[in-house]
């Protein structure tokens, strides 16, 4: 596969063609905050954390989904880029019912770790305070909808990488949740294999196995890459 | 108890407000009568009402991380009734490691609980006296006059705060007690740190009892007058009537200091107490049921626990239990005495820590218990430093919860406190007080007889300096007719 240079806050970089900007970076160990992204499954773009400058482009681009192209300068840190990253987080805090301090995920969650990171201290816009219940019908795991953001990891590995096809997003705009399978309690679920690659997936505290208390909810997202990369490079067939 | 004053058109009503030293902010009604005596008072206690409703729709697991927050000056005991709320859903008997852990935490609570109320709170008033000028009655005041007692109080307190911390990481912490046991156990250095600190916190307890003995020799009158009228008591006591603070079954005895009542379950609380809601207080008014309200009215916290039981079941604590026994024909019933009480349950406590310190089962680590959802109300009862705590929780099949009920000390002791700065009141101001002149060793002492039942009030920053006081004298239109400001 052909090659491409291109610079990534003035820095030469060489990445593999279809690769995208995130990938180059992150090889070139230049970190861009993600939240919808997730090694081990495809990128959708919908948390637009990841936004960068690119030279020649006037609207922002998310670098997770965005190709690397020959002679491309991207541009990951500048005052509009940290305004909008602060304004993309303070809009997922104010859509939903977050308490960190009583979560299962405080400490270990991806969104306040972004919070703190951006120097997110208030949230400018007016909370929702959406009603929104907790799915506690599962055997093994539950789901509280006041603390998801919508990120579809869980769909995606539960879709491409379990293969079970459980959970679904159904609604739209602020009414957009997440369901399994035709919007059931999810201790009803046919479809679900209860193998807990979702909870896996989630980087907030949406996603629990139940009796999680405060900062319980402590993830091993390698998991999920080891059995994709696994899969990928046939590494449970034996040679013969 | 008659509520007559408010409802007398011709009432007057002396309001005091808010009340120093307290933690929180507390405002207090004296209601005269006609002659311009006191007739009755009035506690008002502004808590958070909204708590309960917010916790509905929630996991159950949950409540031990959020309960705690209900209240900054008793976290650790919302911890462990919410856990054992937890453990009753669950239908479990949680390992003996975790039982005996959570045992030594609230025992580190009473302890640092009742230091503070001692050293820090009610101390300065009855050693510096009643006189002593606002701004010197405090720890600080303490601090000058009797260094070493101030300082040994601090340091009893950072001694119960010590253990509480070693076992759940921060003083204010996350869940550590959990629906089913705890989430760790106690490492051998942190035994050790509890270990090596004990022979201190005897000798400071020791000091402050012989102190107290004292205390109560120049200070029969407020033994007399602070509080002292006849009531229940209620408290958990274990199966032969031994001092219980986390586990046992309910008991009520009452001023003859017969049993009227045993071997009650805190899971059927409800067939035994009942909530009357107080429209000018926001507090609920919990009452003994079979005698009705306001008959029923029934004391909580280390004086009724002392009560109730027939012994400490540690050698120290039980010698001076069988000195305070003495103090009553039957219960002690004077609220003054809660002090002593206190200091009693600080060396019961220590007695216990000391024996846990070389159980090898609290070493243990196996700590918790896992089950579904077995019953669909659960409560748990936990004697807090201030009285018995009950978590009701009803939840559905999955889990998240109906109805939340909690009935708190502060709550249960509400009707005893209205008594205590009645009989206060009317010992200080005789007919005539309409003239509006309040004397500030008064307000002192209407504020040391609410400091008795050490009650939980939002914010614990008023332990030092001096808070405005507001006194106002209501004519039965309603008019100011005079005003004392203080602070
Ligand atoms: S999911 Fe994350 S951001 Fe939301 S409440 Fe939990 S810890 Fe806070
Ligand atoms: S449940 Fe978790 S993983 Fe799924 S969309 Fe919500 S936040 Fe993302
Ligand atoms: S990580 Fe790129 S849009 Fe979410």
């Amino acid at each position: 596969m052909a090659a491409k240079t291109l610079t990534i806050d003035g820095k030469p970089i060489t990445a593999e063609e279809g690769a995208t900007v995130l990938q180059a970076a992150d090889e070139a160990g230049i970190k861009i905050p993600t939240l919808c992204h997730l090694d081990g499954v495809y990128d959708v773009g919908a948390c637009r954390l990841c936004l960068v400058e690119v030279t020649g482009v006037a609207k922002l681009l998310p670098a997770c989904t965005t190709r690397v192209a020959e002679g491309m300068e991207v541009k990951t840190d500048s005052e509009r880029l940290r305004k909008y990253r602060r304004i993309t987080l303070e809009l997922l805090f104010a859509e939903r019912n977050h308490v960190c301090a009583v979560c299962v995920a405080n400490g270990h969650c991806e969104l306040q770790t972004l919070a703190y990171s951006q120097g997110m201290d208030h949230v400018r816009y007016e909370y929702l305070f959406p009603k929104w219940g907790v799915d506690t019908t599962h055997r093994l795991f539950g789901m509280d909808h006041n603390r998801c953001v919508l990120c579809t990891r869980c769909v995606r590995v539960c879709w491409h990488v379990e293969g079970a096809g459980t959970k679904n997003v159904a609604g739209r705009g602020t009414r957009s949740h997440i369901i399994t399978d035709l919007a059931m309690p999810w201790g009803e679920s046919d479809s679900c294999t209860q193998c807990g690659k979702c909870v896996q997936a989630c980087p907030t505290g949406a996603l629990f196995h139940k009796g999680s208390t405060t900062g319980e909810m402590e993830r091993d997202r390698g998991k999920l890459e080891f059995i994709v990369t696994a899969r990928e490079k046939k590494q449970w067939v034996t040679a013969d | 108890m008659s509520r007559m004053s408010p409802m007398s058109p011709t009432a007057k009503r002396i309001v005091i407000d808010p009340v120093t030293r307290i933690e929180g902010h507390a405002k207090i009604s004296l209601f005269l009568d006609d002659a311009g005596n006191v007739a009755d008072a009035e506690f008002h206690v502004v808590e958070f009402r909204g708590f309960e409703k917010f916790c509905e729709g929630r996991p159950y697991g949950e409540m031990p991380g959020i309960t705690p927050r209900i209240c900054g000056i008793c976290p650790v005991s919302h911890l462990l009734a919410s856990a054992k709320a937890g453990d009753a859903i669950m239908a479990v008997n949680i390992p003996p490691t975790a039982d005996k852990l959570r045992r030594l935490m609230n025992l580190g609570q009473i302890v640092q609980s009742h230091a503070l109320s001692f050293f820090h709170l009610s101390a300065p008033d009855f050693l510096l006296g009643w006189e002593t000028p606002q701004p010197q009655r405090n720890v600080f005041g303490l601090i000058g006059s009797n260094k070493d007692l101030a300082r040994a109080g601090i340091r009893l307190r950072q001694f119960g705060q010590e253990i509480i911390e070693i076992l759940g990481g921060q003083k204010v912490h996350p869940a550590w007690a959990v629906p089913g046991g705890v989430r760790s156990g106690l490492s051998p250095e942190g035994r050790e740190r509890i270990r090596l600190w004990l022979p201190e916190a005897y000798a400071t307890t020791e000091a402050a009892l012989a102190l107290w003995k004292k205390t109560m020799e120049t200070h029969q009158r407020e033994v007399q007058i602070f509080g002292n009228f006849p009531s229940l008591f209620m408290g958990l006591v274990a199966e032969d009537g031994t001092w219980e603070h986390h586990g046992g079954k309910l008991r009520f005895t009452d001023s003859s200091g017969s049993i009227i009542a045993d071997q009650l379950d805190p899971q059927k609380y409800y067939e035994v107490i009942g909530e009357s809601v107080q429209t000018s207080s926001y507090l609920k008014s919990p009452y003994y049921l079979p005698m009705g309200f306001p008959a029923g009215i029934y004391r909580v916290g280390p004086l009724a626990r002392l009560n109730v039981c027939e012994r400490m079941g540690v050698p120290k604590a039980d010698a001076e239990l069988k000195l305070f026994k003495k103090l009553g024909r039957g219960a002690v019933t004077s609220s003054f005495l809660y002090h002593y009480a206190r200091l009693i349950e600080i060396m019961a406590s220590l007695e216990y820590i000391e024996r846990y310190m070389s159980d090898s089962e609290i070493m243990g680590d196996y700590l918790r218990a896992d089950a579904g959802i077995n019953n669909l109300r659960g409560v748990g009862a936990s004697e807090a430093p201030r009285g018995t705590l009950f978590h009701d929780y009803t939840v559905d099949r999955n889990g998240l919860l109906k109805k939340v009920n909690l009935i708190v000390a502060t709550g249960q002791n509400n009707l005893a406190m209205n008594q205590t700065v009645a009989q206060i009141a009317r010992h200080y101001i005789k007919s005539g007080a309409g003239n509006g002149t309040i004397p500030e060793p008064l307000l002192n002492r209407v504020e040391h007889g609410i400091r008795c039942y050490d009650p939980c009030l939002s914010c614990s920053t008023h332990a030092v300096g001096q808070m405005p006081m507001h006194v106002q004298l209501i004519a039965p239109d309603g008019s100011v007719v005079s005003e004392v400001t203080r602070g």
